[in-house]
């Protein structure tokens, strides 16, 4: 018994021996070739990535890809990690090991994270996701070469999702387009049409500049009008987005104060320093939860909202109830109250701006097709800018809160002879105005710098879209911001930045000299007060 | 009617204190020579401004732990012209005129010094002026101890189009003096290159723009061209922040489209999530990374003396110090803290910068620097991947523009900062 089973463990080990030999040498070499990249110069790192790239090692991609997000750093001991949010992982064999004190990560420049993404690409033609398959060929397109070609050959024969098939094809027709024979240009030309890549119209555009041959020329030309008319659609469209995205932020700065200016009448300029509360109320939730950042802005919105409301209470209490029906010492108080608020937000957290992270749902875009794609976070805020929207309707029309706004706005004696208790109510209005302001806070510090100056920027644009919407119409900020954004970037590529925000302005003012009341003027005997 | 009984009971504590002052006056005036600081310390401009005021303020402890110069110890005087252009004058005026202040170390913005150009000019006190700028200007009263388009500019561009086949260009920039000058003379550059005009393209934004969405789209349409495509960008402090989010969330990273920038460095980096930015370029004459021993050795006072070991260093600090050393050495070789001799007696002294060459005052008044061009990287800080051989004199009046092509400025054998050589005539200052 007992030789036996000495036996078959002898046996077993030898076993084992020869099948481990060929992977620890192969381990090996890999470990030489990750522990090149640690060089001195870019040139260098280049050829030990190429190597490493060439060694077939499974994980070689997953190296690769740390040194391209900047996961690699090297130890002191001449070992290379991986190190990530949740510990470090040797780089050669993939195991965890502690954190090593002193290393330092391998630093790379731009030629190198291009070069890198292109051996990534190379390396991922075969991966399992075809996201991951489509951004690869993506990234081949630029470089195409008869290696390529012959990768891309092989990929097409057991590619199954249409879209990354469709990418090969194109690459397939580059390749093509540098043909002897004028009959294959001719078809790859032919192929290529309606393609909306932007490498396959930098290429198409040199083709009918320069080919040899005049069918093709003129082949290449009508390709390439058709794909501009194509594109001009999706301009128009991205344009149309880029509208509505910049009209729903002047919205969710101008909706607070709709209400503050446009039910309560009281001109407060320290508007804008409530959304900057807000937009510091984000950054204190991120401090406070480093770990869960993805929430932070969830966490944030009711925080934000309860902040700036109770500051806004606190100014209509302490304050603006001292001047109602004297409009321009209101204006001039709440111009020292918003001074003063910077100067406090100065002090509390230096004049520099604060670092508002991103949480990695609202980064990158949703590419739609090669020539139109929305980002994520101008999408969002759009979506959550009709949402507060929404929300401020139903509070306005079907609460009871809502109810005694509108009475003590249209009728403030008439109201409190029937027993509403108008200072209350005046308190609660100014601070779900404020409150809303928060809110705006907490999605522009996604968008802007949250810095003491953060509000000024806002405060005129907001009056803005108020006056020239209506005061008093929640509709009319609404349709006044977005169609605000929208005329904004239309003007904007014929007349650039600057003078499309006077050109917008002037309009406004002469359209406010025409209809005085905005666009949708209050009814009623109250606006005639 | 309120403010003037205030402004009443505050002049008369005003004139307490100056007599007070000179009373006192006498006993010190002998021991002390007065340095003005002229920085914003409120204001839009105090997030930059801030930190030169401390650096002034430890560079003159230090130098009077080591027993002042000509044995008498420095004095600083700290005004706050409050990021408001016209103030920066009266403040100055008040520098000199009340506080008898040897030298000013002052101003960022352009604008800021060109009200203040007037006042050291009558009164005849020189400036240092840290902070790279357009140039086409120079005046026996200004030392600027930044760069000229030709040290941060014109290289980044060289470094853009040789090293990197750069052929078609975005010059974006905040709508305000300073990127326009610049980007005419970029713009004169590169069509001498032989760039042509529709592979130049120009962009003014204004100062704090945060919608970059169409722009960016349209910087990526015009990279879309199958040409290797940059943006050489002058955009000015905040607006930078929502600029590099926006081209990160369109995908345009810094291998394809590059972004280089003259106006971010690591101040402006520390207060931003640097994730977006990643390998976009900045082309300064400093960079904190920078591995020499007279920086490390500067960090380490920076930091002991803020009692804040994250504080970064950037180029207008170095700026300040190179210009601090050189005022000091010429004190010495003049003798005397008197402006006029000062003046006379600086230019040609040397002193050494923080990366390892020897700054030398020119006679236009314009120092002699080493460029480099760092890629961000994900700690803020800026990784060289590019630097001049050795030290590029500041040229005052651009070579490219045909306006000041033909104009030198020299206060030794001149003695004029706008000689036009072909006319054989000084201009003379004209503001």
């Amino acid at each position: 018994m007992l030789a036996r089973t000495f036996l078959g463990r002898l046996a077993l080990g030898w076993l084992l021996a020869v099948c481990l030999l060929p992977a620890a040498a192969l381990a090996d070499d890999f470990a030489e070739r990750v522990a090149a990249l640690n060089a001195g110069s870019f040139a260098e790192k280049q050829a030990a990535a190429d190597a490493v790239a060439a060694s077939g090692h499974p994980s070689a991609v997953a190296v690769l890809k740390a040194l391209l997000d900047g996961k690699l750093h090297a130890a002191p001991d001449g070992r290379v990690l991986i190190v990530g949010a949740d510990g470090a992982v040797d780089a050669a064999s993939g195991e965890p090991v502690d954190a090593v004190a002193g290393s330092s990560r391998i630093v790379i420049n731009n030629r190198m994270r291009a070069g890198l993404r292109g051996l990534i690409a190379q390396l991922s033609l075969g991966h399992p996701d075809a996201e991951v398959r489509l951004q690869a060929v993506r990234d081949m397109l630029p470089a195409m070469d008869a290696a390529a070609a012959a990768q891309f050959r092989e990929a097409l024969a057991t590619e199954r999702d249409d879209t990354v098939r469709d990418l090969l094809e194109s690459g397939l027709a580059l390749v093509d387009l540098d043909a002897d024979d004028p009959a294959v240009r001719l078809a790859a030309v032919q192929r290529l049409d309606g393609r909306l890549n932007p490498t396959v119209r930098a290429r198409l555009q040199a083709v009918a500049d320069s080919d040899a041959d005049p069918q093709v020329k003129a082949a290449a030309a009508a390709a390439l009008k058709r794909i501009e008319g194509k594109l001009q659609r999706y301009r128009f469209v991205e344009t149309l987005f880029f509208g509505l995205s910049l009209g729903s932020v002047l919205v969710l700065a101008a909706i607070g104060l709709a209400i503050t200016f446009g039910v309560m009448g009281v001109i407060n300029m320290a508007h804008g320093e409530l959304i900057m509360l807000g937009a510091y109320t984000t950054y204190v939730v991120q401090q406070l939860m480093p770990q869960h950042l993805g929430w932070s802005l969830a966490v944030a919105v009711p925080a934000a909202f309860l902040v700036s409301a109770l500051v806004g209470i606190a100014i209509e209490r302490g304050i603006i109830r001292f001047l109602y029906g004297r409009p321009l010492e209101t204006l001039l108080a709440t111009f020292g109250v918003s001074l003063l608020l910077q100067q406090a937000v100065r002090s509390i957290f230096s004049p520099l701006n604060r670092t508002v992270a991103t949480p990695e749902w609202m980064a990158g875009s949703l590419a739609i097709n090669p020539a139109l794609s929305i980002t994520y976070n101008r999408l969002y805020i759009l979506i959550f800018s009709l949402l507060v929207f929404a929300a401020l309707l139903v509070v306005l029309k079907r609460t009871s809160l809502g109810l005694k706004v509108r009475a003590v706005a249209q009728n403030r004696a008439m109201a409190r002879a029937l027993g509403v208790r108008s200072a209350r109510v005046d308190a609660l209005t100014f601070g779900l105005g404020s409150g809303i302001a928060g809110v705006a806070g907490v999605a522009l510090s996604q968008l802007t710098n949250v810095g003491p100056n953060l509000g000024q920027s806002y405060i005129v644009d907001s009056f803005m879209v108020v006056v020239f919407g209506g005061v008093g119409n929640l509709w009319g900020t609404l349709v006044a911001g977005l169609s605000l954004g929208v005329v904004n970037k239309f003007l904007e590529p014929y007349a650039g930045a600057v003078l499309a925000k006077i050109l917008v302005l002037v309009f406004i003012i002469l359209f406010i000299q025409k209809r005085p009341r905005g666009l949708f003027p209050q009814k009623g005997r109250a606006a005639e007060a | 009617m309120k403010s003037n009984r205030w402004s009443k009971v505050f002049r008369g504590r005003l004139a307490a204190v100056a007599v007070a002052a000179a009373i006192a006056a006498p006993a010190q005036a002998q021991d002390v020579i007065k340095v003005g600081i002229l920085h914003s310390l409120s204001g839009t401009m105090a997030i930059s401004e801030t930190t030169l005021k401390d650096t002034m303020l430890m560079l003159i402890e230090e130098q009077n732990k080591k027993g002042g110069v000509l044995g008498k110890k420095l004095e600083p005087v700290v005004v706050d012209p409050a990021s408001n252009w016209p103030l920066f004058a009266e403040k100055a005026r008040e520098l000199i005129q009340k506080d008898k202040v040897s030298a000013i170390f002052g101003c960022w913005t352009s604008v800021s010094r060109k009200s203040v150009l007037p006042v050291v000019e009558e009164l005849k006190v020189p400036l240092f002026y840290p902070v790279q700028y357009e140039g086409e200007e120079s005046s026996r009263y200004v030392f600027y101890t930044g760069a000229a388009p030709n040290q941060q500019a014109i290289p980044a561009v060289d470094y853009l189009m040789n090293d990197l086949g750069v052929q078609r260009w975005v010059l974006a920039g905040t709508d305000y003096v300073y990127p326009r000058t610049t980007n005419k003379i970029l713009e004169a550059y590169l069509k001498s290159k032989g760039v042509k005009s529709e592979d130049i393209m120009i962009n003014y934004t204004p100062f704090g723009h945060s919608d970059w969405q169409s722009i960016v789209a349209e910087i990526k349409k015009f990279g879309s061209a199958g040409k290797p495509t940059a943006v050489v960008s002058t955009i000015n402090g905040d607006a930078n922040v929502p600029f590099y989010k926006e081209l990160a969330n369109q995908g345009v990273t810094a291998d394809k489209i590059p972004v280089v920038a003259f106006s971010v460095g690591e101040e402006e980096l520390s207060g931003i999530d640097t994730k977006p930015l990643v390998g976009h370029l900045a082309a300064w004459n400093y960079f904190q990374s920078v591995d020499t021993p007279a920086n490390k050795a500067f960090i380490e006072r920076w930091h002991a003396f803020t009692k804040n070991p994250k504080r970064v260093t950037n180029d207008p600090m170095e700026a300040h110090v190179i210009g601090f050393n050189m005022w000091i050495k010429a004190i010495e070789k003049a003798g005397t803290a008197e402006p006029e001799k000062v003046i006379d007696a600086i230019v040609g002294v040397k002193v050494p910068n923080l990366t390892g060459g020897e700054a030398e005052m020119l006679p236009n008044h314009h120092i002699t620097k080493p460029v480099l061009i760092g890629e961000v990287q994900e700690d803020g800080q800026f990784a060289v991947v590019w630097k001049t051989d050795g030290l590029v004199p500041g040229d005052a009046w651009s070579d490219y523009l045909p306006g000041s092509k033909d104009i030198e400025a020299d206060w030794v054998t001149l003695k004029c900062g706008n000689y036009n050589t072909k006319t054989k005539k000084c201009a003379g200052q004209n503001y």
